[in-house]
């Protein structure tokens, strides 16, 4: 099967651009401008769907929004059996239920029968905040991008995030979005027009590059306009679309790279560090140092104090990048 | 309309040399399960549903799910006869490079709606295609054919609530209860019973049949379409390996082949039992 119709022109997103917000209320918006336009787009929740912003999509289209009740692992099924009768659902709760309860069902019933099933997870990672450990997804980009056939996407800021959505109703096939809880730094240019398996580069650094996505991109660029000062060639790349990574894009960084530090809100085991890692390895080894939650569960806490008590901050990427380069 | 009981039970025959023997061939693969839900998927494509084998992506045909994944050879053996693929296919089942998986692949086999194996699951996406549907305003039927030790799976319940709670009328669903699975007795093993109860306490509408009367299953699948606001189950009780003695009612086939003397001695049986 081909792309789906175009829904939203990108123009309409702008909208978005250089605003503060959660990703996850640029998706509530977004999906009811979307749905104003394409009558195949269904969405499905589980009873998270106030937190998720799905609430939105079902006070304008109730005939088209599904409330599952607390129970993930029937809901992506349902999403699955919606899109092969050639509906978009976008399927909603917390990223850890999502992709942890309901795994197998993504793998078996959506990735291996290629169903057209869009799963938009929000509170991932720490800033999930007080809520703790057991809301705190941070294995889930693991854990999708392991299975063939999805793609699986990290958004930066609010307009990145409008985009994606865009992109992931016209591309065909399963689609794992990551969005948080806490408002997010505007990042992205207003030129910047997102594509599945592109990569964007702020700029290309000499000596160190920053390889982010979500939240850790604003901390990334923070980070290296004080290298820059310090005398370090710091560059910074946005790679959102985690799988498929964009293979160009990394060879050009490891090519021009003393250092690579990847940041992401996620265990340093599997997600993006990790997607990196592994090319650059294979393809032109470079020094990698990974910042991101170090094989531990979260905790409790508010959700700034959660990021510095973790390292997920400008200042301990500067640091790394100051101890590699002292030696 | 009149129902050719006949025919119907002489496609079963049919179904049934076409699962043995193309186990046999293979080595592997599940035939008490097959054998068991044979009239019923046969009362399905060569009588209820409406389907078209030249055009399989016909979007207003009825859909069947097959929850019991590891039934997959009864699947083949229907699509098969219905004119979806040539027969002579059905000798590539289990072997590299085949459609035919050892579970079904909807990305590999035209007819088959959506790739199943791992239990619990089939029900869920039933409910979504029967959603679909009538959200589309397509006036098609969706059919799912659920294990009986499947039941055990949570997954099967959360979506027993959700045809209950969303009135999910164009869907019935089909427990195959030859009461064995791997392990031994379902009671042994977890016990499922009341599954009557279970499903009306659920909401549902429910039947219980002798799933290998013909007329019995032709007949609770017509009641079934003319259930309005809710779905259907239809309990099937049926015998692990029915159709051969000596796989009948034995827990040992539920995931092994025939071998070469049994096939002959399976073949016999059900070519003397030709109409």
């Amino acid at each position: 099967m081909g792309k789906n119709e175009c829904t939203c022109a990108l123009n309409e997103l702008s909208e978005f651009y250089s605003k503060e917000m959660a990703t996850r209320d640029v998706y509530g918006i977004t999906l009811v401008e979307m749905g104003k336009k394409n009558p195949d787009i269904v969405v499905l929740d589980a009873d998270l769907s106030c937190s998720t912003k799905t609430a939105k999509f079902a006070k304008t289209f109730p005939d088209r929004f599904f409330n599952m009740g607390i129970s993930e692992q029937d809901m992506i099924g349902v999403a699955a059996g919606l899109a092969l009768t050639g509906k978009i659902p976008f399927a909603s709760t917390f990223a850890i239920f999502a992709t942890g309860r309901a795994w197998e069902q993504i793998r078996q019933t959506v990735c291996y029968s290629n169903a057209n099933v869009k799963i938009v997870a929000t509170h991932g990672g720490i800033t999930v905040g007080e809520d703790g450990a057991t809301h705190q997804a941070l294995e889930d980009v693991a854990l999708m991008r392991v299975i063939p056939g999805m793609t699986v996407i990290v958004p930066a800021d609010a307009y990145e995030t409008a985009q994606v959505i865009v992109s992931a109703t016209e591309y065909y096939g399963p689609v794992y979005i990551r969005l948080g809880r806490a408002k997010v730094s505007p990042v992205m240019p207003e030129d910047y027009r997102f594509e599945i398996g592109k990569a964007h580069i702020f700029k290309l650094g000499k000596d160190v590059n920053i390889i982010a996505n979500g939240l850790m991109v604003a901390e990334a660029l923070k980070a290296s306009e004080i290298l820059n000062k310090e005398g370090i060639d710091a560059g910074v790349a946005n790679f959102s679309s985690v799988k498929p990574i964009d293979s160009e894009a990394l060879l050009k960084i490891a090519k021009s790279s003393k250092l690579i530090v990847t940041a992401e809100e996620h265990s340093i085991i599997g997600g993006l560090g990790s997607a990196v890692a592994e090319f650059v390895c294979e393809n032109h080894p470079v020094p990698i140092k990974r910042i991101g939650i170090k094989d531990t569960f979260g905790c409790s806490g508010s959700w700034k104090e959660l990021l510095k008590f973790y390292g997920l901050t400008s200042e301990n990427i500067i640091h790394t990048v100051r101890e590699f380069f002292k030696k | 309309m009149v129902v050719d009981i006949e025919f119907l039970e002489e496609k079963a025959r049919q179904i049934r040399i076409e699962i043995v023997k193309m186990l046999t061939n293979a080595g592997s693969g599940h035939t008490g399960g097959s054998l068991s839900a044979t009239d019923i998927v046969t009362a399905l494509y060569f009588y209820k549903m409406k389907h078209n084998p030249k055009n399989p992506q016909w979007k207003e045909r009825d859909r069947f799910v097959l929850s019991k994944g590891h039934a997959a050879p009864v699947l083949y053996a229907a699509l098969a006869l219905s004119g979806y693929f040539d027969k002579s296919l059905l000798n590539s089942l289990r072997k590299l490079g085949s459609p035919l998986q050892g579970h079904p692949c909807c990305k590999n086999l035209p007819g088959v709606e959506v790739s199943t194996g791992s239990l619990g699951q089939g029900l869920s996406v039933a409910c979504g295609m029967a959603l679909g549907l009538r959200l589309s305003g397509i006036n098609s039927r969706v059919y799912c054919l659920l294990g009986d030790g499947e039941l055990q799976e949570g997954q099967v319940w959360e979506a027993a609530m959700t045809a209950s709670h969303y009135k999910i009328d164009n869907l019935c669903a089909v427990v195959d209860h030859n009461n064995l699975q791997i392990d031994g007795h379902c009671s042994d093993v977890m016990n499922i019973k009341p599954i009557e109860d279970k499903f009306i306490a659920f909401g549902w509408n429910v039947f219980t049949i002798d799933g290998h009367n013909m007329q019995e299953i032709v007949d609770a699948l017509e009641a079934a379409e003319k259930t309005k606001g809710k779905p259907t189950m239809i309990i099937a009780n049926t015998v692990k390996g029915k159709g051969v003695s000596i796989f009948e009612g034995k827990v040992q086939y539920h995931g092994v082949a025939p071998t070469q003397e049994e096939l002959e001695i399976a073949l016999k049986e059900l070519k003397n039992g030709k109409k």
